[in-house]
């Protein structure tokens, strides 16, 4: 009876097309969104993987990545003095104005490393490689990653290149090198120098140092590290999983984001319910008659109800599949654009499942309420 | 597929009554709305037999045969159904009770539309557990005895009024069922048609230990009967046989 029951779903093309159709554009909102929003929240925290380190110190206000509060020079030495720390180095990070070739400024952000370790270099060189990085420690040099090196050739006519020179604050810089980062946050092309230098490009003020980058000692947990700067500089010490917890926890507090998404998550659903449901109900409605002839002839409520069901899974997982594969075919078109973010994680794929299945079997048991208390006996009726 | 009663309250007379339904009453709805379908109605069909009722629009027809059928329940009185009692029986016996020993034919034949000639005609065997292959060898038999071999894959509105009630009586016949139940089975088809579709329910209720029963207000199939119920306001006037049946049959010609 159940291939039966399937039979009479394919057979009415337009109710199967309609289900299909709405369960398919449900999941793809739900998928999609969520994608975007994953991908979005990943790039919340994109700056860390940019320049890894185990553990990041902070001024104790700091609640995430993307901010810097300036601290004093001697905190790097306050850090290196806990016991468990093997070595630390300071971070210059700031947003600076740039000239493009055709004289119009850029923000980039700029991230000046500390000379002797080049603690928190890229770790994808396009073009310069090893020796580009190394030339970081002579003045003036920088290595760009590749959005820098075409939104500053503006008026080039062609991306920037190794040898080719940009103003920084009316100070020259030569790209030595140029890298593959994840896109920032704030969209800001990473521009890398030495930290003096970067000391060179900012303007002047009275406290320069953006963030401590340290490492433990062998034997040492960088949470127990970490935990430990905390306490003994009062600075606020993180390690990358805190730093990233702490990162996603305030652009879930301090922005509308997660919310606008939520929305659009919470309206797919909606959709999926409204019109997957509103035409199950019908076509369970215009098979009132037949169901009750089947009933009159012996089917129980319990097999009724699971022909109801069977249909409803079947376009459910339809229409999920096709659903997650249009999602897939805009992430390939996206992908190479890069905009928007677009991660597609297990947890949506399973929420989006999950979500799908719950539209299905809801629109299945308001059929079945329909039938249960349907009596047999109104198929004799006209 | 074997068809066997339920329970052993079988003693000499009842063994011989199909249907044996007592002092039967029916209502429904409530207040205003209140409508006595049935008034303590007295029914019974041998077994062997084509057994008619009659009587004018909203008498209580379809009621009653509802209530013979097991799907309605009644408010008082007692129905026996070959020797098996379905008062007080739990909703699913009742439907269990039905799949087994009843095969329905309607006025609207009621076959699914999505689904083909064999695929309708197998529906009883299949909720009877019947497998699909032994279901569908059975429902092509069935089809050509109603003389429509070779439409298997048909689907039932590629068909005439005629030919889609001819599958609905494959389809009831299918499983041989014991009691045949039709409510007003010739109505929508013309007078040619009908006497084909009498002709198919004639030989179903000659067969040993069945029985159909038709209600029907279509005077040209009165001469089938072998037996007349006449109703009138939820009760039963009359039953005819023998010579009174012979007079009205020719009366209403
Ligand atoms: N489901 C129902 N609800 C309310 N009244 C009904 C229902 N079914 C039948 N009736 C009433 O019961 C009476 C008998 O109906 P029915 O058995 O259909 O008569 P017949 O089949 O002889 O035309 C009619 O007055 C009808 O209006
Ligand atoms: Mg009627």
């Amino acid at each position: 009876m159940l291939r039966l029951a399937l039979k009479m779903l394919l057979g009415d093309r337009a109710k199967y097309i309609m289900l299909v159709g709405g369960l398919t554009f449900s999941a793809l909102l739900m998928t999609q969104q969520r994608a975007v929003f994953t991908g979005l929240v990943s790039w919340t925290t994109s700056h860390m993987r940019n320049m890894r380190a185990s553990i990041w110190v902070v001024e104790h206000r700091v609640e995430q990545v993307n901010e810097t509060k300036a601290l004093r020079d001697t905190d790097v030495n306050r850090v290196r003095s806990v016991s468990t720390v093997d070595y630390a180095v300071p971070l210059f990070q700031g947003v600076l104005k740039a000239r493009a070739a055709d004289g119009s400024d850029k923000q980039i952000q700029l991230i000046g490393l500390h000379a002797g370790t080049l603690k928190g270099r890229p770790t994808v060189m396009v073009e310069g490689g090893e020796e580009g990085l190394e030339r970081l420690r002579i003045a003036n040099n920088v290595v760009v990653d590749v959005l820098a090196s075409k939104r500053l050739a503006a008026g080039l006519g062609r991306p920037l290149q190794i040898g080719d020179t940009f103003e920084i604050n009316d100070r020259e810089a030569r790209v030595v090198g140029i890298c593959k980062t994840e896109p920032h946050f704030f969209g800001y092309p990473y521009v890398f120098s030495s930290y003096d230098q970067a000391l060179q490009y900012a303007p002047r003020q009275r406290k320069m140092l953006s963030m401590i980058l340290a490492e433990p000692k062998e034997g040492h947990s960088a949470e127990e590290v970490a935990q430990q700067i905390s306490n003994e500089t009062g600075l606020r010490a993180y390690t990358v999983p805190e730093f990233e917890k702490a990162t996603v926890d305030w652009v879930w507090k301090n922005t509308g984001i997660p919310v606008s998404f939520l929305t659009t998550i919470i309206l797919g659903f909606v959709v999926g319910v409204a019109v997957a449901g509103q035409t199950f109900y019908s076509f369970v409605l215009e098979n009132l008659k037949h169901l009750g002839a089947l009933k009159a002839m012996g089917a129980s409520n319990g097999l009724i109800s699971a022909m109801l069901f069977v249909q409803a899974m079947t376009v459910g997982l339809i229409g999920y599949g096709m659903g997650v594969g249009l999602t897939a075919v805009f992430g390939f078109i996206v992908r190479p654009i890069g905009q928007p973010p677009f991660v597609i994680s297990i947890e949506t794929l399973v929420g989006t499942l999950f979500s799908i299945l719950v539209i299905c079997t809801l629109a299945a048991l308001f059929g079945i309420l329909k039938v249960a208390r349907l009596e047999p006996a109104v198929v004799f009726r006209g | 597929m074997k068809t066997e009663t339920n329970g052993s309250n079988s003693n000499g007379a009842a063994s011989e009554l199909a249907i044996d339904a007592r002092s039967i009453v029916k209502v429904f709805g409530l207040g205003d709305a209140r409508t006595v379908a049935l008034k303590g109605a007295n029914f019974s069909a041998r077994q062997g037999e084509l057994h008619l009722v009659v009587g004018p629009s909203g008498c209580g027809k379809t009621t009653l045969l509802s209530v013979v059928a097991g799907t309605l329940n009644w408010d008082e009185g007692k129905v026996q159904v070959f020797g098996t009692s379905l008062d007080g029986m739990k909703r699913s016996e009742i439907t269990d009770f039905r799949r087994r020993n009843v095969g329905f034919i309607f006025q609207q034949f009621n076959l699914i539309p999505t689904l083909n000639l064999i695929e309708n005609i197998s529906v009883p065997l299949l909720l009877n557990g019947i497998r699909r292959r032994t279901a569908e060898d059975k429902a092509g038999e069935l089809l050509k005895r109603v003389g429509l071999a070779g439409k298997e894959t048909k689907r039932p509105t590629q068909l005439s009024g005629g030919q889609q009630q001819r599958v609905a009586i494959a389809r009831a016949l299918v499983h041989e069922p014991r009691l045949v139940i039709c409510d007003e089975p010739t109505s929508a088809l013309d007078s040619e048609t009908g006497h084909q579709i009498m002709d198919l329910l004639t030989t179903a209720a000659r067969a040993p230990g069945r029985c159909v029963v038709i209600v029907t207000h279509d005077p040209r199939v009165y001469s089938y009967a072998d037996r007349i119920t006449q109703m009138e306001d939820g009760r039963v006037m009359a039953v005819l046989d023998g010579e009174p049946l012979q007079q009205f049959v020719h009366s209403t010609h």
